[in-house]
This record gives structure tokens, C-alpha cells and sequence, in this order.
């Protein structure tokens, strides 16, 4: 691998943000294609910081650290990235449904997606069904990712997908869901195209559905 | 004025027991919590369903089943006492009306069973703290305000015994402190922010329970060290953090026992170990019998110093024996007959069975560790010889952590490589916690976030 870019894959692993940020720069000085920096710098270094993860190496808050330094890297990489319209791996749409105030799911899996280079919209908690249906119009989402923790929202995810159906937008996107009262069968009940039980397992899943 | 706690209420690790709390809690009925048995609490929710006015009648008919499901069932096992804590789902503290409407039918069905059988009952009732639906939080005035408090009034007056929160000011900052394995954050969230909420709401609570002439019962961390066990169970932050959260959470708690609170304490509130120890107040934990909710590592533990014996919470489902709720009672009823079997027996028997308890699950976790009577009740001592909530939490960040390394050094519990070098870590970040309250909330202030958290909401 070309010096420049183990640095900056050596860089995201360790979470040395300002370290990964010189080094893509040093990168692109060199004249080397901003998707080659983006997948074999960055990506596949939190790739192997996926890997640490589930080794039980790392936790989540290094995983958090080593994210921030992809975005460190990222906006210095992006004016190239866009110049050679090179897209993300895809856009997420993310929220907690209405009614339920829990986050901390749903932030993990915006954060993992991230690191896998989807272009992340979270919307937060407590989220209408009208609020999921504008972000898919507007940002033209590939996926819409919704979360609910208690068993009494749950059942709202089902009023989401009635309501991205009910705008014509269901062809469009795949619907993934999860929270610690779901189950795959319940997915499939309420029409998603997905459900993942933890957050790393999400990524995969929606890569998954994008293929 | 506020009690101000600054020596234990239990001194001696021999007198840490299950059962038995310096101050029992007396009922009108005459049940005393604490006074030397240790009785069941039932705690049950609904199945996967919405609540609004069209479900209204099937969520009446699913807390009738449940309770008259489970009043049946302690009747067939001669319990000769036991409490239901009915924590309400949000929808029905949004909506206090139907709060207060479940209460009553669950006090009518305990009044009937106590009528009938002659079984005496307590009613916990925890209404949620929908404060946090404002983002951030409107912790002092606003309509989430006035309907929480609303919904105390209105359950007091339908027959709870017992009111208790799992409040959440503070929480708007310590989950991303959680999950980011910030220490100084997570500080300053419980010492600083949750503990002046602390004292605002349960002044309120307090007076609400005089009005009514209801037991103030207390108030669990669950939104904070609960959060934290439960990410450590799933492998996203090291359990060492999880612990030392645990015990960062005393000091919070204990406000509600300066302003009033009197026991027992709430089930998931693991720190209700060192509020016991410090205010000599019963409490209620859970642990092997809550399985049905979360996994844990604390399972027989837990059992070592309650005054209730909790299942958490189930759902009404159907098991092959009955509903979940109906065998959840049943657990509780053998797990408690046991325990009050050995204190019949004697303190050397339940003694004995509590080390039991103890040895069984202290080595295997820190978070089971830093339940150990011993242990809690040295750490009890140093964060109560600090003045303040900043004080007491900066000091159970030290002295937990020292404590840590210390259990390490003999073996008392193994670390692994990868949670030694998180206990260097958090050590570096304790050791640069200030002494003056003001110097740290200065320097927390350009780190916040204010689309996350409004201090002016906490006086600040």
C-alpha cells in the first residue's frame, strides 16, 4: 500500500483525527484519486475497526473516535470526491418513532453506517411519519432505518411504512428496522425489508439490500 | 430544609442483610417493609399494543387479567404479603386520566384480595418522566411538567401507596457520555445537572405524598447506570465503565432521600444498595427473577440486602404454565420463602445465605463486585464525607476506581487486558476532575451541546 494512504488507514484505526486529515491531504497532493483515498485509506480502515469491535478489542466509544477521524479525513476529501462524482455507498434515512424518546440504538447504527461510508439524515426521536416521508423526498434516501424500544411504539413503525406506501415513494426504499422489543417476524409483519438485532449487524444488512 | 446524610446508617457489614433496614417502611395496612421479611414485588406491562382511546378498553382488561391473574396465584402460595409496582407506560402519564384509572383498578383488586384473603398488599406506582419529550428538556414548567406532576396528584388520590420516578434530568447529556466513555460528561450530568433536578422534583413529590398521605418512595438511575449495564452486556462499552457509572449514581440518588424520600427504594436502582447503607431506608432490587426483562450480571447477588425481591417487569404473554406475569409471581414468592426461611432460622442462617449470594456472582463481574456489602459499604463511607453532589460524585469516581485496581491486585476479580486498559484510561480522566464545583462547571460549559441541553433549566 502506498505510504500516504497506510498512514491514513493507520491513522482512522488509532482515531488520530487531525493525523488522518494532514495525511489525505498529503494524499491528494500526490495526485492520488480521491475513491482510491476514500475505500482504501478510510474505509477499509473502519473495516478493520469493525473488526477489533466484534474481536471485543474495541468498544464503541474507540469506534466513535476512529468515525470521527474518517469525517476529519472526509471534509477534507470531499470538494475531490465530489469533483470525480464518486458517491457515497448510499443515503440512510434514520429515526426513532413516534412516541419514543430512546436514542442511544439508533445513533449506533447512524454512526456504524457512517464508517461504512452511507451518507447518514438522522431525524432524532419522536419522529411523525410525515417527518420520514419529506427526508426520503428530500434527500432521495436508498434506506429508510427506523427505531422503537418500547412495545408501545413499536406498532407505529407500522404507520411509517403505511405512510411512505401512501406517498408512492415504497419502491424507492428499503425499510429496516430494530429495537430491543422487535423481532425478524415482526418485521416481515409490518412490511419492512429488514431487521437487524444490534447495531453492527445493521451495516451489513443494509448493504445488503442496496446491493 | 434537606436531611444532610454524613454517617452511615449501617456500619457493620454483619448487619447488611436482606430484610432488615434501620428505618422500615410502615404501611396503613400494617405491612412493613424492611421490619425483618423480605416480600415479593410484581411488576407487569402490557403486550406489543398501542394505547389510545380506541385500546383504552383492552389495556382496562389486560391490567385486570394481569392483577387478578397474579392476586390468584400468590393466594394459591399463602404469600403473606407482597407489593405490585405499577410503572406506567408514557402514553398514560401523557394521558393522567388514564394513569390514575389503571391505579384504581389495581388498588380495588389488592383491597378485594386483602378483604378475601387477608394477604396484605403495597402499591407502588411510577408515573415516567415525560419531561424529556421536550427537546431539550423542559424540566421545570411547560405542559410535560404539569402532567407529570399532575398524573403524582391524580394516582396518589386513586390509591397508591407508594410514589416513585426513574427521573431523567441530566440523561440529555450521559447517554452520549455512555457511549463516548466520557467521564468528565458523564460527572457532570449526574453530580452537577441530575442532582439539582433531583432537588426540584422532589420537593414536589414530597409535598404531593404529604398531601395525600403517600409514602415518597424514591428514585432510581436506571436511565444511567441501567443504560450503561445494558450496553455492557451487548459488548459496546467495557463493564469496568458500566460499574463505575453504578456507583457515580449514588450521590444523584441520595437526593431524593435528603428531600424526603423514605423507602423502599425502586427495583433497577442498583445503587439503592449504598442508599440503603447510607440512609438506612429499605429498598427493592431485582436480579435472577427479572431475567424475563434483561440480562444481567448481578443475578443472585442483588439478592444479598433487598427488602422487596423484584421481577423488574414482564409482558403479558401466555406461557406454557400460565401468563408471564403469573409465573413471575410465583418465582418471586420461592425466592423470597427462602430467604425469610433462613432469617426464621436465624442471623447466622441468613448470614450464611446471603454470602451465598454474594460468593456467587462477586468475582465474576465488577458490576457484581461493587454490590458486595463490604465493598459498598466502604465506598458509602467516602462519598458521603464529601459536602456536595459534585463532591460525593467526584469522590465515587476516585474511590471506585482505586477500589478497582485494588480488587485486581488481589484477585478478588480478573480484568481483561482490554478493561485494565480502560481502567487506566478512566483514571486519567478522574484524576483530572477539579476540586471546585465552579471550576469544573466552567469548564464543562464550551463542551455542551445547547440543542441538547438548556442549563438555565438546572439554574446554571
Amino acid at each position: 500500500m502506498n505510504k500516504n494512504l497506510a498512514a491514513i488507514y493507520q491513522s482512522v484505526v488509532e482515531g488520530e483525527s487531525s493525523q488522518t486529515a494532514k495525511k489525505v491531504q498529503e494524499a491528494l497532493d500526490e495526485g492520488i484519486n480521491a475513491e482510491v483515498i476514500l475505500n482504501e485509506g478510510m474505509v477499509s480502515a473502519m473495516s478493520e475497526v469493525g473488526r477489533l469491535f466484534e474481536q471485543g478489542e474495541y468498544f464503541v466509544p474507540e469506534m466513535l473516535i476512529s468515525a470521527r477521524a474518517m469525517q476529519e479525513g472526509l471534509s477534507v476529501l470531499k470538494p475531490a470526491l465530489a469533483k470525480a462524482e464518486v458517491r457515497s455507498t448510499g443515503k440512510v434515512v434514520i429515526g426513532t418513532v413516534n412516541g419514543d424518546l430512546h436514542d442511544i440504538g439508533k445513533n449506533l447504527v447512524g454512526m456504524m453506517l457512517e464508517g461504512a461510508a452511507f451518507e447518514v439524515i438522522d431525524l432524532g426521536t419522536d419522529v411523525p411519519p410525515e417527518r420520514f416521508v419529506e427526508a426520503i423526498k428530500t434527500n432521495g434516501a436508498q434506506i429508510v432505518a427506523i427505531s422503537a424500544l418500547l412495545t408501545t411504539t413499536m406498532n407505529n413503525m407500522k404507520g411509517v411504512i403505511q405512510a411512505i406506501c401512501a406517498a408512492g415513494l415504497r419502491k424507492n426504499v428499503k425499510i429496516i428496522v430494530g429495537g430491543a422489543p422487535l423481532s425478524a417476524d415482526f418485521a416481515q409483519s409490518i412490511g419492512a425489508d429488514g431487521y437487524s438485532a444490534d447495531a453492527s449487524k445493521a451495516v451489513a444488512l443494509a448493504k445488503s439490500l442496496i446491493a | 430544609m434537606a436531611k444532610k446524610y454524613q454517617e452511615l446508617a449501617i456500619k457493620d457489614p454483619t448487619d447488611f442483610l436482606f430484610g432488615v433496614s434501620p428505618y422500615p417502611v410502615s404501611l396503613k395496612n400494617g405491612l412493613t417493609i424492611g421490619g425483618g421479611k423480605v416480600y415479593p414485588e410484581i411488576n407487569f406491562t402490557l403486550p406489543g399494543m398501542g394505547i389510545n382511546p380506541e385500546t383504552m378498553p383492552e389495556v382496562r382488561d389486560q391490567y385486570a387479567q394481569m392483577i387478578g391473574d397474579v392476586t390468584k396465584r400468590a393466594a394459591e402460595l399463602h404469600a403473606d404479603g407482597f407489593s405490585v409496582e405499577y410503572e406506567l407506560l408514557p402514553d398514560l402519564t401523557l394521558n393522567p386520566e388514564w394513569g390514575a384509572e389503571i391505579t384504581k383498578l389495581l388498588r380495588e383488586k389488592l383491597d378485594g384480595l386483602a378483604q378475601n384473603e387477608a394477604i396484605k398488599t403495597c402499591l407502588r406506582v411510577t408515573p415516567n418522566d415525560i419531561r424529556e419529550f421536550s427537546r431539550p428538556p423542559l424540566l421545570r414548567h411547560g405542559k410535560f411538567v404539569d402532567d407529570m406532576f399532575r398524573c403524582f396528584e391524580l394516582c396518589a388520590q386513586a390509591g397508591a401507596d407508594l410514589l416513585a420516578i426513574e427521573s431523567t434530568g441530566g440523561k440529555e447529556i450521559h447517554d452520549d457520555a455512555i457511549i463516548k466513555g466520557d467521564l468528565a460528561a458523564s460527572v457532570f450530568a449526574l453530580g452537577i445537572l441530575g442532582s439539582r433536578d433531583m432537588k426540584f422534583l422532589w420537593e414536589k413529590i414530597v409535598s404531593i405524598c404529604k398531601r395525600y398521605d403517600v409514602i415518597p418512595s424514591g428514585d432510581s438511575a436506571c436511565g444511567f447506570g441501567n443504560t450503561a449495564m445494558v450496553l455492557a452486556e451487548q459488548h459496546y462499552i467495557p463493564r469496568i465503565w458500566a460499574a463505575l457509572i453504578r456507583v457515580m449514581t449514588v450521590p444523584r440518588s441520595l437526593v431524593a432521600f435528603e428531600e424526603g424520600a423514605v423507602g423502599p427504594n425502586k427495583d433497577c436502582a442498583y445503587e439503592g444498595v449504598y442508599i440503603k447503607a447510607i440512609t438506612g431506608a429499605p429498598i427493592a432490587l431485582e436480579g435472577a427473577e427479572a431475567a424475563c426483562a434483561h440480562l444481567s450480571p448481578i443475578g443472585n447477588i442483588a439478592k444479598a440486602v433487598p427488602d422487596l425481591w423484584s421481577n423488574e417487569s414482564v409482558q403479558n404473554v401466555k406461557l406454557l404454565a400460565a401468563s408471564a406475569p403469573t409465573v413471575s409471581m410465583e418465582q418471586l414468592i420461592y425466592a423470597t420463602r427462602l430467604m425469610n426461611k433462613a432469617a426464621d432460622k436465624g442471623k447466622g442462617s441468613a448470614l450464611a445465605l446471603r454470602d451465598l449470594f454474594i460468593d456467587s456472582d462477586s468475582a465474576g463481574d465488577v458490576q457484581a463486585y461493587i454490590l458486595r456489602p463490604d465493598v459498598a459499604l466502604d465506598l458509602s463511607r467516602q462519598i458521603i464525607a464529601e459536602p456536595t453532589a459534585y463532591l460525593r460524585t467526584r469522590k465515587a469516581a476516585l474511590a471506585a476506581l482505586d477500589c478497582f485496581r485494588k480488587a485486581q491486585e488481589k484477585r478478588e476479580i480478573t480484568l481483561s487486558r482490554v478493561e485494565l486498559r480502560w481502567l487506566d484510561a478512566l483514571s486519567r480522566q478522574a484524576d483530572q476532575l477539579p476540586d471546585s464545583e465552579e471550576e469544573f462547571i466552567a469548564q464543562m460549559r464550551p463542551t455542551l451541546d445547547p440543542a441538547k441541553v438548556n442549563l438555565s433549566e438546572y439554574d446554571l
